[in-house]
């Protein structure tokens, strides 16, 4: 019954979905069409919401006439994970994704601020359409609700890797960060629809681009924490397919934040921010489509159905098709001659999304040549980890050269003169940690770069938020704490991704590893620690069975344990691995336990890895993501204070 | 001042293959050839057996005096191109390879078509961070 009112209700939202989508883009200039619109949205979103929680029901009551439940639950299996299981798979997840576009249309409709009507209502009839081609996909080709006759008495149990708390929060949050780039879509074709696209337009723009990269970063940044203490091999990123498929929308993102402050404050860039709109979106759906089709072979693809993957390209081609015709026709209207020099806010700003860009446009061209040279006869290759090192990171090393610029830079004019002495001191820090990272790490001249790029940019930081301080009154610590809110937003997120360099550098250049094997009761030296083996035994966990090995670390003054294990899960019979991880001020000691050795009874096969400055990474990502929540703030702020 | 204590730590970690250059190389080596069995993983990664024994491979070509592209090349005829995370630069890969090149360039053509307007007045500081 329960499952049926889900169906219904996901049926019920499709026709509301439509309904807003036909009134919003009809309006003919009546407000009580675009107040219908505005309704439908409403209702429709609480549909998807009722929805979605029969499907967190017939989870949690482990329905096995459902055929999602059965492929992806287990009676065994603890709580929370019968709740995210609900969305670890893929109907669940397709229905989380309309619903989630609903439950934004309804919050647009819901802020209409100084938006024109016009633009107003046509992004939401958009929105509507976008929510109901989702709703299609949904219900015709992975409908959640399907029953299954006879019911078994077991279920299949949910992928072993998935059963854990960091990854049971990424999938929403990189939905949440996905699905948030549909409302800059939207208003990017309402715009290209009315031939206009005005500063209040752009200010409508800013808090959902905000608030998709944000989503974006911190799911990207628990996906990346969850593969390094998780899959045992001590990395968190691996320019996986997969990775990409995510990255690719947060780096447009990222630009699309830049380039919409120049568009609301200067009212220049326009078109480009309307094209960066699409593009976001684009690579939302492009994102879904690789994980969802399983068209590439990744670790993250639970999914394979080529059906569904055509489907999605299908939804994808619409989207694109729709909103770059579009554009090839109406943008020159709104094009507005940049005034802006060579070196000023702007300029920054439009370098920013340069760098973003061309990033996005490699790491996509590397993401699917692999597939393009098998479709065309080519035989398989490999693009991986060198290619993307290689070619990525210098064109986001050199944007990160350029970032502590462009805040103490004006707007329309900028003193590069004056700016450069005012960042004097962290140029200077940042020379020095070259020289020294040189001269201690045996000239390793990229590595050393790195670590210099990286203080570069949190002492540029610290410096733009003195200088600010400055202009206030009164004692230090008042005036630090009177700086203006986007101030302090600006500033965490730069110097994030300052502190997140240093980790990936430190982590990436500096790390040491050792495979080795080991009997109870052996020692071995080890990134200035002794590492004993104490011993292996059997332990019975809720769902599954493990090897667990004891281990005692021993380092000057101090000594600890540290427990690995190794989990086998009847349900799936596919083993993993718990590393054991030692937090140190200098980087994590981490040890993962392998498979016995074959030929030497009762020794283990053990990878010890010592992961300097790795917490920094995810520290780096936090405070970018916080960053990003400040400044939404900031703007709510605002639009609280205009109203 | 962290990071200064984990590059001197990371100067005397102790090394498997003897020389710490070789050893080094080994790693990274491991890092961008592919486990044939397994989904998308690095050797270096890889609990599969045969990973274990394409590592040991590594250890043995680079001790018997082989060089990176020596042994690049010997998995690639192994295995095939596949087994390579660094695609080799031939004919089907051209475009991938100049793809970078050719997007930074059109890209600043962009840039600087686009600010061909006339700056104006001097900007305003205060304005900057409303």
């Amino acid at each position: 019954m329960i499952a049926e009112i889900g169906a219904f209700c996901a049926a019920l939202a499709l026709a509301l979905s439509l309904a807003q989508g036909v009134l919003g883009l009809r309006t003919r200039g009546r407000e009580t069409r675009a107040a219908a619109a505005a309704a439908s949205a409403q209702a429709a979103a609480a549909l998807c919401l009722i929805a979605m929680a029969c499907l967190i029901v017939v989870f949690v009551r482990s329905d096995f006439s459902v055929s999602t439940v059965v492929a992806h639950s287990h009676i065994d299996k603890p709580l929370i994970y019968k709740i995210a299981g609900a969305w670890g798979n893929h109907e669940g997840s397709m229905l989380l994704w309309c619903a989630v576009s609903a439950l934004f249309g309804a919050m647009f409709a819901g802020m209409r601020g100084a938006q024109s009507l016009g633009l107003w209502s046509k992004a939401l009839g958009v929105q509507g359409f976008v929510t109901a081609g989702a709703l299609i996909y949904t219900i015709v080709l992975s409908n959640p609700f399907a029953r299954l006759d006879p019911a078994p008495l077991q279920g299949l149990g949910l992928n072993p890797l998935l059963q854990d708390p960091a990854l049971a929060a990424h999938p929403p949050m990189l939905y949440l960060g996905y699905v948030g780039l549909s409302i800059p879509f939207s208003l990017a074709i309402a715009a290209l629809l009315e031939g206009r696209a005005d500063q209040a337009w752009a200010k409508a723009l800013r808090p959902w681009t905000l608030i998709a990269w944000t989503c974006l970063t911190f799911g990207i940044g628990l996906g990346a924490y969850w593969a390094y203490y998780e899959l045992g091999w001590g990395g968190w990123w691996f320019w996986d397919p997969v990775e990409n498929a995510s990255f690719m929308p947060w780096l447009i993102a990222c630009a699309l934040i830049h380039s919409a402050i120049v568009t609301e404050r200067r009212g220049s860039l326009a078109s480009w921010t309307i094209l960066l709109s699409i593009l976001g979106f684009g690579f939302a759906l492009l994102g879904t489509f690789l994980v969802r089709s399983g068209v590439l072979t990744s670790v993250h693809a639970f999914a394979v159905d080529p059906s569904r993957g055509i489907a999605v390209l299908v939804l994808l081609a619409i989207a694109l098709g729709i909103g770059f015709g579009l554009y090839a026709m109406r943008a020159h209207k709104l094009s507005q001659p940049a005034g802006f020099a060579a070196v000023s806010r702007e300029s920054m700003l439009v370098w920013n999304n340069f760098g973003l860009a061309v990033a996005a446009g490699v790491v996509l061209i590397g993401t699917l040549y692999p597939l393009l040279v098998e479709a065309m006869g080519g035989g398989l290759i490999s693009v991986g980890p060198p290619f993307f090192n290689l070619t990525v990171v210098p064109v986001l090393g050199a944007l990160l050269l350029l970032l502590p610029l462009g805040p103490m830079l004006t707007w329309r004019v900028g003193d590069a003169r004056a700016a450069l002495k005012q960042l004097a001191p962290a140029i200077a820090l940042a020379l020095i940690t070259v020289i020294v990272a040189l001269w201690l790490s045996n000239w390793r001249v990229m590595p050393a770069i790195g670590l210099g790029v990286g203080v570069w940019l949190v002492a540029g930081g610290l410096i733009y938020l003195w200088t600010r301080m400055q202009r206030g009154e009164g004692r230090a610590l008042a005036k630090l704490a009177l700086l203006p809110l986007a101030v302090w937003s600006m500033s965490v997120a730069h110097i994030g991704a300052g502190v997140l360099t240093i980790g990936a550098i430190g982590e990436t250049a500096f790390r040491s590893e050792r495979g080795i094997a080991m009997v109870p009761g052996e020692s071995v030296d080890f990134a200035g620690r002794r590492i004993s083996l104490m011993d292996v035994g059997q332990v019975e966990g809720p769902n599954y069975a493990a090897t667990r090995a004891t281990f005692r670390v021993d380092e000057t003054g101090r000594s600890a344990s540290l427990v690995a294990e190794r989990r086998l899960y009847p349900t799936s019979g596919m083993p993993t691995t718990e590393v054991g991880i030692l937090g140190a001020l200098d980087g994590d000691l981490y040890v993962a336990l392998g498979e016995p050795v074959r030929d030497a009874p009762g020794a283990w096969t053990v990878r010890l890895y010592h992961n300097p400055v790795v917490q920094l990474i995810f520290l780096g990502a936090l405070m970018m993501a916080l960053g990003g929540a400040l400044s939404l703030l900031t703007l709510m702020r605002r639009a609280k204070a205009a109203a | 001042m962290s990071w200064l204590a984990m590059i001197v730590a990371a100067a005397v970690a102790p090394a498997a293959l003897g020389d710490p250059t070789q050893e080094a190389r080994a790693l990274s080596l491991e890092r961008e050839i592919r486990c044939v069995q397994c989904e998308n993983e690095p050797i270096a990664q890889s609990t599969a057996e045969i990973a274990a024994d394409m590592r040991a491979l590594v250890r043995e070509r680079i001790a018997a005096g082989d060089s990176d592209a020596d042994i690049r090349a010997f998995f690639r005829t192994r295995y095939g191109d596949f087994v390579l995370f660094r695609p080799p630069l031939d004919g089907r890969t051209l475009v991938l390879w100049l793809a970078p090149l050719l997007l930074a360039g059109a890209g600043g053509w962009a840039v600087l078509r686009l600010r061909r307007g006339q700056p104006t007045a001097p900007g305003d500081p205060e304005e900057s961070d409303r």
